[in-house]
């Protein structure tokens, strides 16, 4: 089973008594703010849980696995994510 | 950006009061955590999805003296970066 936007709205329907629309948007709002702070280049830290980290990747040399033909990977930018220590000890 | 800053543009944007704004981020970050905690899966689309995957145990070394040590099995989760952020980041 596998959680999605749509569950947790829900949820948070029902623990705040938001409408559904209202909930939907909120969600969506919260969504449009992590993924506009990231493309900033800045990092999004939620405590408890853990740490969105934004990473500049370099230029380097690779192989297609496929065919093994040598390419150049051009340098870029990549979103990592660090768990935190109370996430990781609810996990195990 | 923090947990306190990310509840404060939210409730700029949403018209939302500020309890309700943290509930609403608490309440997200919470019901992925509970997921993953029972083994289940995330995904928020545009955004990111998680699984938990499981490390045996394994002999590894501190770094620092070399010294042998037994590391015991671990579950992680293991974040992959969603369509829209990828291509957001990357521009």
């Amino acid at each position: 089973m596998s959680l999605t936007k749509a569950q947790i709205v829900e949820n948070i329907q029902d623990q705040t008594g938001l409408t559904k629309i209202k909930a939907t948007e909120t969600v969506e709002t919260l969504l449009e703010i992590i993924k506009a702070s990231l493309s900033t280049g800045e990092n999004v830290l939620v405590s408890g849980f853990g740490k969105f980290c934004v990473k500049d990747k370099k230029q380097r040399k690779g192989r297609n696995p496929a065919t093994g033909d040598e390419m150049m990977l051009d340098e870029r930018r990549v979103v990592t994510f660090k768990c935190s220590g109370k996430l990781r000890d609810k996990i195990n | 950006m923090n947990k306190l800053e990310l509840v404060q543009a939210l409730k700029d944007s949403n018209g939302l009061s500020k309890p309700e704004a943290e509930k609403v981020v608490n309440i997200f970050f919470n019901e992925m955590a509970n997921a993953l905690a029972k083994g289940d899966r995330v995904e928020i689309r545009g955004l990111c999805s998680f699984f938990v995957k499981e490390y045996k145990s394994y002999t590894g070394r501190n770094p620092k003296t070399g010294e042998k040590v037994k590391i015991a099995p671990k579950k992680l989760p293991f974040f992959k970066a969603g369509k829209e952020l990828k291509e957001r980041v990357d521009r």
